[in-house]
């Protein structure tokens, strides 16, 4: 008796951070911009309930192709950022020396604890028209004057793609290491072509990896704020910069709002769908690093 | 032979040719942000004038040294206060987040687990305007019923540290519930049949077997919340983090050296910090 009651109240105790947590700093957050993006404004203090804010964001093709454009240039990133990077988890987990391996690793993790500041403004001391490379260029002989290869979207996918690539290649690097080197003997014994091996061994059994490393990418390039604004400059049309500039710039909340839940709902959704074509879940993907 | 490599020589070669190019990618704008912290030059370009400390300890204009500027030492300070509080905090209700995953049954314990990993997937600037329009509609709230004016939930650091708070205890209750779970809860039962008070097993016990998780944890937590950009932007009132009054003189003045100095000083900072974290794990492997 004693004893269920004392593990009744270390439950409660336990309990008590996680909800305050969950519930204060997330839950009803998210509830409270779900609110404000249904609020129109139509006098001064004055607030109506409905669609309005969604409708007059339907209605601006401007608001819209931002959303697109940060969408499709977030699966270009991700798809890029898979394909750069699986080889060089491979090569760690897989072709790498075992003494070599650790050390490789951990160069790959050094600009992961660099913010992503000191990274952009690397790549602006590197790119713009001043630049090193514009310079050695210049030097080489191959241009004959300054040129500018910051503020196009070219930059931005490599800026974006850098910033990334190391969240894709850690939870592939995990996944591939587990891999038993006998099953590509079996592959190969069986009279499979290094293709067929690749495609049929070495793919389905990185999955797992694959989705949680996508996963990630993915909602960090949705998400991400600075790569897209130093490298591509004003210009840049990401959508988190269209919410900064309600927010922020304008005082704009509702529509502030209203963009924040379509951004969080449009991430939830690829997610979502990410998972369900591959039968993976959110525990046993984003949870395991 | 390994059976994972390629079998002809031309294409290991690529291979390695590859994995040279790529590193080549991760250090070049690291090493472009270090480089021209120590050019004698009032520009972060080429030619390189020869070097200088200049960048770190010059103290007059026009070449401030980032130890004599007043802004990037505020905001230096505020960042480390920010970080400090925030990584302990996590750290606490990440290590209550562990025990009540690894140690408790109670209904929807899988929904709720989710629902704990879900702040790391909610993109950083959606939970910063979140929390600033929640903490505003609280604050509203208050100040028409009780006339009552809660300054504390107006932007500043209260709430970048609340923002910072919500998505890095996700982070510090994965490392230490990795580590809880390979406990072996035998150690525990062996201290209690031995007459020792739950309380004191675990301050004997359980939490020593849980210090280097919980310290690394903190560290991670430190690293991040330092970096942090995105829902700091958010939130943040008069008193700026590091990151942000970096990305203020970016915008507002343009690239200068300082800001290359700085960058090194994040880098040695960062690099020490996670190297004393590698060390701390390396040596609880040792029996």
């Amino acid at each position: 008796m004693f004893r269920s009651d004392a593990s009744k109240l270390s439950l409660i105790l336990l309990m008590t951070p996680f909800v305050l947590w969950i519930g204060l700093l997330i839950v009803l957050p998210q509830l409270g911009i779900g609110y404000i993006s249904l609020r129109e404004k139509v006098g001064p203090r004055e607030y109506e309930l409905g669609l309005a804010n969604y409708i007059d964001f339907i209605n601006e093709p401007i608001y819209w192709n931002t959303l697109l454009r940060t969408a499709w240039m977030s699966i270009l990133v991700t798809a890029l950022a898979l394909l750069v990077g699986f080889p060089v988890a491979y090569y760690i987990a897989k072709i790498a020396q075992q003494r070599s391996r650790a050390a490789l690793f951990l160069l790959c993790l050094i600009p992961l604890w660099v913010s992503d500041l000191v990274r952009a403004f690397g790549w602006i001391v590197l790119l713009r028209e001043t630049g090193v490379v514009s310079g050695m260029l210049q030097t080489a002989g191959l241009i004959s004057g300054p040129v500018e290869l910051l503020y196009n979207d070219v930059t931005v996918v490599i800026g974006l793609v850098y910033t990334v690539v190391l969240f894709m290649i850690v939870p592939l690097f995990s996944t591939l290491d587990g891999m038993d080197n006998s099953l590509l003997e079996a592959g190969y014994n069986l009279g499979g072509s290094r293709v067929t091996v690749f495609r049929r061994i070495v793919v389905p059994y990185a999955m797992p990896g694959i989705v949680a490393g996508c996963i990630i990418t993915f909602m960090l390039t949705a998400g991400s704020y600075l790569t897209p604004i130093l490298l591509g400059g004003k210009n840049s049309s990401w959508f988190t910069e269209q919410i900064y500039d309600q927010f922020i710039t304008r005082y704009n909340w509702e529509s502030g709002a209203t963009f924040g839940v379509l951004l969080l709902g449009f991430t939830s959704f690829v997610v979502w769908l990410g998972l369900r074509l591959t039968g993976q879940s959110l525990a046993n993907t984003v949870a395991k690093e | 032979m390994n059976v994972a490599a390629p079998q002809s020589p031309f294409l290991r070669w690529v291979y390695g040719g590859y994995m040279f190019a790529f590193f080549i990618y991760l250090a070049a704008p690291l090493t472009a942000a270090g480089v021209f912290a120590f050019n004698d030059s009032l520009f972060p370009s080429l030619p390189w004038n020869g070097f200088t400390l200049d960048w770190f300890f010059n103290d007059t204009e026009p070449k401030l040294g980032m130890f004599y500027d007043r802004r990037l030492l505020r905001g230096l300070e505020v960042s480390l206060y920010v970080g400090l509080i925030v990584s302990a905090l996590s750290v606490a209700a990440g290590t209550c987040n562990a025990f009540l995953f690894e140690r408790k049954e109670f209904p929807f314990k899988a929904a709720l687990h989710v629902l704990m990993i879900v702040p790391l997937v909610i993109p950083g600037v959606i939970l910063g305007i979140s929390i600033l329009v929640f903490a505003s509609i609280v604050a509203n709230g208050v100040e028409e019923t009780m006339s009552w004016d809660w300054d504390m939930l107006r932007p500043g650091l209260f709430l970048v540290i609340l923002g910072q708070f919500s998505f890095l205890t996700t982070i510090t209750s994965l490392v230490i519930a990795a580590r809880l779970r390979k406990f072996d809860i035998a150690l525990e039962e062996a201290a209690l049949n031995l007459g020792a008070t739950r309380v004191r097993v675990l301050a004997t016990v359980t939490l020593p077997y849980l210090a280097p998780a919980m310290f690394s944890a903190f560290v991670v937590a430190f690293l991040v919340s330092f970096e942090n950009f995105n829902t700091t932007l958010m939130l943040v009132g008069s008193d700026a983090p590091l990151t942000i009054t970096m990305y203020d003189r970016m915008v507002k003045v343009g690239s200068t050296p300082v800001l290359n100095a700085v960058s090194v000083f994040l880098m040695l900072g960062s690099g020490l910090l996670a190297l004393l974290s590698v060390v701390v794990q390396r040596e609880r492997k040792q029996p």
